[in-house]
Order: structure tokens, then C-alpha cells, then sequence
């Protein structure tokens, strides 16, 4: 029985520390993609619960009315085979859950591995996020400018992150925007979020890298779109351009502070993709090219 | 003096040193020992040259419980180093290989010995078999799994341990990231052990199915033998895998070639896929015979038949097939597209159904039943609520879209130890106590196991729920330190209380097996549970030969029959008895595989090709050896028979 008492105690524990203290990262979204995860760990978080507190209460009236010092001694339990009716409800009531759950699942990961809602028509701004150990490079073709270990992002925008690496695989994650997706070093893998208030976000590896692994951090600054303009054209006023040399230099395994540059390492080190992708085997030949473009579209595209 | 600095430690410490010393103390102290008390033959004729299928469950058990404690001391490092931030206790390269260490140990050389000794203990006097179907083989099994462990427990003191993680993930598992020959450690320990288990997996089958005793049919196995039967069924199709994977990275290390190193058509996420396509059913012949345990545990303590007998079985034979297309749930991240994880996200919760009927079929087991607390029962009673909380957080984990969120943090941590302490070690520690009885003939004491039993489920919640909420605060894992300012610093604390508390149960579990020894009555009887299936019907301990007669069965619960319903186990008389004979040759060539293991981690050629050919030599000397095995007397059995109070009942 202490058991029980201590189980209870603790969930209530967790409970009040659930909801005492701060909201915890993943479920103090500031994006549409966390606010679905948010949601979904909530729904799941409660069906769940009902689930545990059936079978603990179950399990407790079980032991308690059947426990051997509250029976005569010259009792002898009945053999039972089983009963289709009970058997049906044991079988069924967990389909009819996870089917519900499947449901949710299937729905809410077509959500959040596309766009987010209201943001369709809008041309998503694109960054790529390459990761090398242990650090992070934010590119910005569009604005041609390059960050280290630090984005700004502009607020209620479509943002599309195309994520590799330059090393081991890492993964992109920033818990109030989105969930997490691996960079890679033989493909380029896509995660769409959008900031829907100003503030400076959490970011990091959360995929284990080596020895640098626990301070593979970033800080995500998303703001309104004119304060973000202001500051691309911050950049293009004081900052060095970034040439191979130094980029190679960046690469180097360690740490790095916040840095930023003119122009992007895409264009002399480009991304896996397309004709530089990790599946073409280095080849020139013409047909095998092309079927390895097809491959590398799809994996952009879903 | 470049041969010799290989060997040497990259990121040597006083602790590895300490160790260092430690090991050759204690080597020199054991072989003194021997020498002293003369127990060199002893210990070469009845252990370590033994076929009997008890015997070495013993040792699988053995060894089992002495790898616990290597991979607790790392369990308690780790929390210890994150207790508070910014700790200084382990630096990032220790911690890492410390949480390597962790991972390979507890799974490859605790969790698998565990189960696959216990199977070998119980399974043949389950089905009242004589020995397992290829008793040298078994031996053998065993030998490449001691093989494979040592090897890989000597990486901390000669070359370095490896520091990728258990999961070993290219590239960072390749030369270009993990330099030192760890990794090529981590390859060699796990497919010598491997190919021992895989050996295992073919032996247990074949004995299952061919050497059951007479009316004993499928539907009629205890359930710890259909748990087991599944079990290695399972080890046949996914550990080949694991072989293919290892040689590959071997290669890549070692020869070379490109499969994951990225560059050159090789791909990194290859060892990811082939690594889980072998890694999830492994995860279920790890619990799948823990059930088979905890159906035969409930259903002796509650006095009831187990509830459900055809469910049980049918859930396990789709857990089984399901293991095998749930992989890639390790992986949501992969980026792979909202379709394929929407299938695997399904095929994964899928596994809930099965998962959720045994549940209820354990709680109707003990519906109008007479529960008896003691300490088997004590742990499967708390195993399952706690294993409800590791299932639907599973549950929750294989909502994709919400696993973006859970993925590589203390939550995904808090899961998988949530479903294998108490699903697994619960189970294992249950089982021991349980059987423990059948091995050496007393009961551990119920009084300090009870105790151990509150530490360990205490420990267990303080360590592990804690980190269901890190994980969602963002806290990956893996990370060796935190700053304070991310406000993890209580709810770690708590973690390593938790893992103090863990620490204590498993001295007092150690202690308890040194006091029974000395303490406990030995006077318990044959059937010190009021037990229900075959194991039961002979003697405590087991002689060698199991069965003086072999037994007749007509159901599930053999020996509860014989006991209620006056059904007549032993018919015949005692006759002479065909036991296999003791060999050397498993233990030879394990020791051939050591050694061209670790001259295979250092690139020592000749030493490989030289082992390569002796162990070859063997292979072809068992071919040619005629061994017929031998005969135990009936008048010998006999003698044995009364010494133990009297003929067959």
C-alpha cells in the first residue's frame, strides 16, 4: 500500500510543479508548429493519465480485497479460463484508444511537416542551418548574409530552415518554435515554423555530437519584420565578408562566440543538394545525374 | 615504442589508474586464491568445461550481477556529474564514454546474460527436458558472450573506452570523429557476444520444439517457456542483422571502405536504420521473457491459473511480428516525410494493444486470487503500474509530431529506463528470487528483500519521473553539464537522490545473497512456493540429470495437477540416463576469439590470422571428435534419488 501512497503523492507533486513554477519549454510555445506538438502532448498527456489511474485503481482494489491475511485459509481460488466478454472489453477498449490516438498522430504530423496554417501564400523566408562541431552557420541567400551560433528571425512569417551538417549528425531544435529535425551531412532536410511574438528563443544540437555536444547551443531572435530589415542592413554595414579561408577557419572543431558576415559559405561550399548531393556518388555521369536530382527534389519536397 | 603507445590511455585519470590497479589486485588475489585452496580442478571439471544447461545459467547469472554493478557505478557517475551545473567531476570526453559504457553494458552484458541465463536455468525443467537440444553449444554461447564482455570491459584500461554512444551512430562513430580504438572495441565486444547469442537463439528453438516432455503440446507450455520460445525466435531474425552491421562499421574503421562515412556514396543514416531494424526486437527480447516471468510469478502468488493462457500467447506472437516494423520510430527526425511516420507511428502504437491485454490479463489473474506479498510478487505487483506509466509514455512517444519534441531529451531517457527497470530488471530480480530456491536449495531472506524491494522502487521514481519534466524543459541527453540559469538544477538533485537510493537496494541485494548463504534454513523443501509448473516436480537444488523419470503432462500448471487433481507425473521406473559429456573446446575458443578480438581493435595482423586459423583448428576437431556421451547408472540415480528424501513422487 505505501507504494501506491508514494505514486500518488509524486504525481501530485508533478502536478504542482507542472503548474507552480514556469511553463516548461516545450509546452510555452511561441509558434504555431510547437503550439500543435503543445497540444498534442496535452491530449496525449490526459488520455494517458486516465489509462494509469484505471489500471492503479484496479490494481489496488485487486490487492486489497484478495490479499491472502484477509482470507479464511481453507479458501482456494477458483480456476478461471477467461470470459470473451471480458476478453472483448480488454482488447477493444485499447484499439479504440489508439485508433483515436493514431488519428491525432497522423493529422498532427502532416501539420507540422508542412507550412504552418495562415502562412501558405506568403514566400517563406529561407535560411540554411548548417552545423559543424560544434558550433551552428545561419545563411541567408536571400539577404547574403551569414550568422554564427545566433538567427534573427521576423515574426509572424513563414520560415523555412534547410538544415545539413558539416560533421556528425546533429538535430535543429528550438522547443517553443518547432520540434526537432537531424542535420545531416548527404542531404538537406527542410523545417517550416513561423514566431508568432518577439522575444529571444532557446536553440541547440539535441543529438548527441562528441565532446563539444552540451554547449552546441543558439539563440533564436525572432522580431517584426522592419526591425529585421533594419538589422540585414545593420550587417551589410559593419560586417566582414566571409571568404573560403575563413569559413574553413570557422570549421574548425570548437567553440565560437556569436559572429556575423557579408555573403554566404553557399556559394563555395554548397549544400547537399540537388548535383551536390550525398547520392550522386560523385559521378558525372548524365542519367544517373538526373535520376539522382529526382531523388534529392523529393526529399525537399515533403 | 609506437606499437606499445597505442595501448595506452588517449584521456588518461586517477580513477582509470586507480582501476587499473584495482583489476590487477584483484586478478592476482582470485588466481592465488585457486592455487591456495586448490579449486584449479574443481573449477575447470564442474564449471568452466561444464555442458549442464544449470550450470551455466549460473554463470550467466554471475556474470550478469557483477556487470549490474559496472554499469550502476556508471549510472551513479552520471547523475553524480549532473546533479548540479556546472559540476566538475567528469569532463565531457569521461562522461561521454562513461554514458557509452553505461548503455552497452547494461544492455549487452546485464539485461542479455540475465534473461538468457534464466531461460537456461528454467526453460528445459519447464518442458522436463534432460539438457537444452546442442548442450556444447550452449556452452559455447556462453564462452563468446564472456568473451565479448571482458573485451569490452578491459577498453577502459588499454586504448580507451569507446565514446559514441551505445547507438554508435556514423559518422561520428568513424575514424574521422572518434579516433581512438574504442569503437573498434564497442564492434568486436558486441559480435563475438552476438554471435554467442545468436547460438542462443537457434539452441533454445530447436529445444523447445523438439525435446518437450510426452503430452506436453504448444498450448500447453508454461508461459515462461512460450515467452522464451518467442524470445529466440525474435534473437534468430534480428541479431544477424546486428553481425552484418558491426562487420560493416568494422570495415568502414578498419579497411577503409565508405557504407556510412559520408563522401563516396556512403551514407550516415544506413548504421541508424540497421542498427534499430536489429535494435527494436532486441528491446522486446529483452521484455518478452520478463512477461513470461512476471505470468508465472503472479499466477504462483495469487494461487490462481494464469488468466487468459490463449491471449497471452496470441499478444506475444504480435508484439513479436510487430517488433519488426516499428525501426524507424527511433528516428521521426530522419526528416523522411509526414507519411512514412505516420505508418510507423501507427505500427507503433499498435504494440500498445497486445502490450495493454497482458496488463489486464495479469490484474485478472489475481482477480479472486490469494496474494501472497512476498518478494517475487512484491516486484511484479509494482512492476505493474510503473510499466503502465513506461507504456503510455511509449505511447506518447510514438505520436511523431510530439516525438519531434521528445526526441533526444530526459523524456525519451525517462521512458526507456521506465520500461526496463521495472519491466526488466524487476522482472530479472523477481525471477531470481523466485528460482533461486530451484538453484541452490534456500530462500533469500524475505526480510532484507523487502527492504532492497522499497529502495529500489523509491530510488526508481525519485530518479527517472524527474526526468520526464527536464525533457520537456529541453534538456537533451547525453549533455554533460547545464548552466544554472536553465533552472534544471533541483529535479537533477532529486535524480541523483534517486540513483543513491537505486545504488543502496543493489548493495542490499548483493548482501542479502552473502547473508541467505550463511543464514538461510536449508531445509525448504522441493516446493517452497506452492508453484504450479514443472520446474517444481523435482528435487531443490536440481540434480544433474532434472528428472529421475521423465515427467507425463496433460496442461499448463503439470504439477499443480499432480498436487490438486492426483494426475500422475512420473510413470515408469528409473532407468540409466543419457547426459552429454563436459568439453573444453567452447571455453578454448572463446579464448582464441579474446584474443583475436582484441588484436582485430589494434590492427595486430598476425595475431588475427594466427587466431583466426587456431580457431578454425577447433571447428575442425569437434567436427571429427566422436563424442557419444555418457551414462548415469540407474542404480546411480537411484542413490541421488534418496539422498534427496526418496524416490520420484
Amino acid at each position: 500500500m505505501k507504494l501506491k501512497w508514494t505514486l500518488l503523492t509524486f504525481i501530485f507533486t508533478i502536478a504542482t510543479v507542472l503548474t507552480g513554477c514556469e511553463p516548461l519549454l516545450v509546452l510555452d510555445p511561441k509558434g504555431p508548429q510547437a503550439a500543435t506538438t503543445a497540444d498534442v502532448i496535452w491530449l496525449s498527456i490526459i488520455t494517458m493519465a486516465f489509462i494509469v489511474i484505471t489500471v492503479l485503481v484496479l490494481l489496488i482494489i485487486i490487492l486489497v480485497k484478495y490479499r491472502a491475511s484477509k482470507q479464511d485459509d481453507d479458501y482456494e481460488p477458483p480456476h478461471i479460463e477467461g470470459n470473451p466478454i471480458v476478453e472483448g472489453i480488454i482488447v477493444g477498449i485499447p484499439i479504440l484508444i489508439v485508433i483515436f490516438l493514431s488519428i491525432v498522430s497522423v493529422v498532427s504530423t502532416y501539420q507540422v511537416e508542412t507550412v504552418p496554417e495562415g502562412y501558405e501564400d506568403q514566400e517563406p523566408l529561407v535560411i540554411y542551418a548548417s552545423s559543424s562541431n560544434w558550433k551552428w552557420h545561419f545563411s541567408y541567400p536571400e539577404q547574403d548574409i551569414e550568422t554564427v551560433n545566433y538567427v534573427f528571425i521576423p515574426t509572424d512569417r513563414s520560415v523555412q530552415f534547410k538544415l545539413y551538417s558539416h560533421g556528425p549528425i546533429t538535430s535543429f531544435w528550438v522547443p517553443q518554435l518547432a520540434g526537432q529535425k537531424y542535420a545531416m551531412a548527404d542531404m538537406v532536410t527542410t523545417i517550416n515554423l513561423a514566431a508568432e511574438s518577439a522575444g529571444e528563443f532557446m536553440g541547440r544540437n539535441a543529438n548527441f555530437s562528441g565532446e563539444g555536444f552540451a554547449e552546441n547551443t543558439f539563440n533564436v531572435i525572432a522580431m517584426p519584420q522592419d526591425e529585421f530589415d533594419t538589422w540585414v542592413d545593420d550587417i551589410h554595414a559593419t560586417a566582414d565578408p566571409l571568404t573560403e579561408d575563413i569559413f574553413n577557419e570557422l570549421l574548425e572543431p570548437g567553440h565560437l562566440g556569436q559572429l556575423a558576415f557579408t555573403g554566404t559559405h553557399l556559394e563555395f561550399s554548397p549544400p547537399p543538394e540537388g548535383e551536390h548531393g550525398g547520392h550522386n556518388h560523385g559521378s558525372s555521369d548524365d542519367t544517373e545525374q538526373s535520376e539522382d536530382e529526382h531523388d534529392d527534389s523529393e526529399h525537399d519536397h515533403h | 615504442m609506437e606499437f606499445f603507445e597505442r595501448f595506452a590511455i588517449p584521456h588518461p585519470d586517477p580513477m582509470i589508474y586507480a582501476s587499473m590497479v584495482a583489476i590487477v589486485l584483484v586478478s592476482i588475489a582470485i588466481v592465488a586464491g585457486l592455487t591456495y585452496f586448490k579449486k584449479w580442478g574443481y573449477l575447470w571439471n564442474e564449471w568452466l568445461t561444464t555442458t549442464d544447461h544449470k550450470r551455466i545459467g549460473i554463470m550467466y547469472l554471475i556474470s550478469a550481477l557483477v556487470m549490474l554493478f559496472r554499469g550502476g557505478a556508471d549510472a551513479v557517475m552520471m547523475r553524480l556529474q549532473l546533479s548540479s551545473p556546472e559540476m566538475e567531476f567528469l569532463n565531457a570526453q569521461h562522461y561521454n564514454e562513461v554514458f557509452t559504457t553505461h548503455g552497452v553494458v547494461m544492455i549487452f552484458f546485464m539485461a542479455m546474460p540475465f534473461v538468457i541465463g534464466l531461460m537456461n536455468y528454467v526453460v528445459p525443467l519447464q518442458i522436463g527436458a534432460r539438457d537444452v537440444a546442442f548442450p556444447r553449444l550452449n556452452a559455447l554461447s556462453f564462452w563468446l558472450f564472456f568473451a565479448g564482455a571482458m573485451l569490452f570491459n578491459i577498453s577502459f584500461v588499454i586504448g580507451g573506452s569507446p565514446d559514441a554512444g551505445w547507438t554508435n551512430y556514423f559518422p561520428l562513430a568513424s575514424n574521422e570523429f572518434s579516433q581512438s580504438v574504442g569503437v573498434n572495441y564497442y564492434m568486436w565486444a558486441l559480435q563475438i557476444s552476438g554471435i554467442g547469442t545468436l547460438m542462443t537463439g537457434i539452441n533454445f528453438v530447436v529445444t523447445i520444439f523438439k525435446m518437450r516432455a510426452p503430452g506436453m503440446k504448444l498450448m500447453k507450455m508454461p508461459m515462461f517457456t512460450w515467452s522464451a520460445l518467442i524470445t529466440n525466435v525474435i534473437i534468430v531474425f534480428a541479431f544477424p542483422v546486428l553481425t552484418v552491421a558491426l562487420l560493416m562499421g568494422t570495415f568502414d574503421r578498419q579497411f577503409g571502405t565508405s557504407f556510412f562515412a559520408t563522401g563516396n556514396g556512403g551514407m550516415d543514416m544506413y548504421w541508424a536504420n540497421l542498427f534499430w531494424v536489429w535494435g527494436h526486437p532486441e528491446v522486446y527480447i529483452l521484455i518478452l521473457p520478463a512477461f513470461g516471468i512476471y505470468s508465472e510469478i503472479i499466477s504462483t502468488f495469487s494461487q490462481r491459473n494464469l488468466y487468459g493462457y490463449k491471449s497471452m500467447v496470441a499478444s506475444m506472437v504480435l508484439i513479436s511480428l510487430l517488433s519488426f516494423f516499428v525501426w524507424v520510430h527511433h528516428f521521426f527526425t530522419m526528416g523522411q516525410g509526414a507519411l512514412t511516420n505516420s505508418i510507423f507511428s501507427i505500427t507503433t502504437m499498435a504494440i500498445a494493444i497486445p502490450t495493454g491485454i497482458k496488463i489486464f490479463n495479469w490484474l485478472l489473474t489475481m482477480w479472486k486470487g490469494k496474494i501472497r506479498f512476498t518478494v517475487p510478487m512484491l516486484y511484479s505487483v509494482a512492476f505493474i503500474p510503473l510499466f503502465t506509466v513506461g507504456g503510455v509514455t511509449g505511447v506518447m512517444l510514438a505520436m511523431a509530431s510530439a516525438d519531434y519534441q521528445y526526441h533526444n531529451t530526459m523524456f525519451l531517457v525517462a521512458h526507456f529506463h521506465n520500461t526496463i527497470i521495472p519491466g526488466v530488471v524487476y522482472a530479472m530480480l523477481a525471477g531470481l528470487t523466485y528460482w533461486w530456491p530451484k538453484m541452490f536449495g534456500f530462500i533469500l531472506n524475505e526480510r532484507i528483500g523487502k527492504w532492497a524491494f522499497w529502495f529500489n522502487v523509491v530510488g526508481f521514481v525519485l530518479a527517472f519521473f524527474p526526468m520526464y519534466i527536464t525533457g520537456l524543459d529541453g534538456q537533451a541527453r547525453r549533455m554533460y553539464t547545464y548552466s544554472e540559469s536553465t533552472g534544471f538544477t533541483p529535479l537533477n538533485m532529486l535524480s541523483f537522490v534517486g540513483a543513491g537510493l537505486m545504488a543502496i537496494a543493489f548493495i542490499l541485494i548483493a548482501y542479502n545473497i552473502f547473508y541467505s548463504i550463511k543464514n538461510s534454513p536449508r531445509n525448504v523443501g522441493d516446493d517452497p512456493w506452492n508453484a504450479r509448473s514443472l520446474e517444481w516436480a523435482t528435487h531443490n537444488p536440481v540434480p544433474e540429470y532434472n528428472f529421475a523419470i521423465e515427467p507425463e503432462v496433460n496442461s499448463s500448471e503439470a504439477f499443480w495437477d499432480h498436487k490438486k487433481k492426483k494426475h500422475t507425473l512420473f510413470k515408469g521406473k528409473i532407468d540409466k540416463i543419457h547426459m552429454p559429456n563436459n568439453s573444453g573446446i567452447p571455453i578454448i575458443m572463446a579464448g582464441i576469439l579474446f584474443v583475436f578480438g582484441f588484436s582485430f581493435v589494434f590492427s595486430i595482423w598476425p595475431a588475427v590470422i594466427i587466431a583466426a586459423i587456431a580457431f578454425f583448428a577447433c571447428m575442425m576437431y569437434s567436427s571429427f571428435e566422436n563424442d557419444q556421451g555418457r551414462y548415469i547408472s540407474a542404480d546411480e540415480v537411484k542413490e541421488t534419488e534418496e539422498k534427496f528424501g526418496g524416490a520420484s513422487k
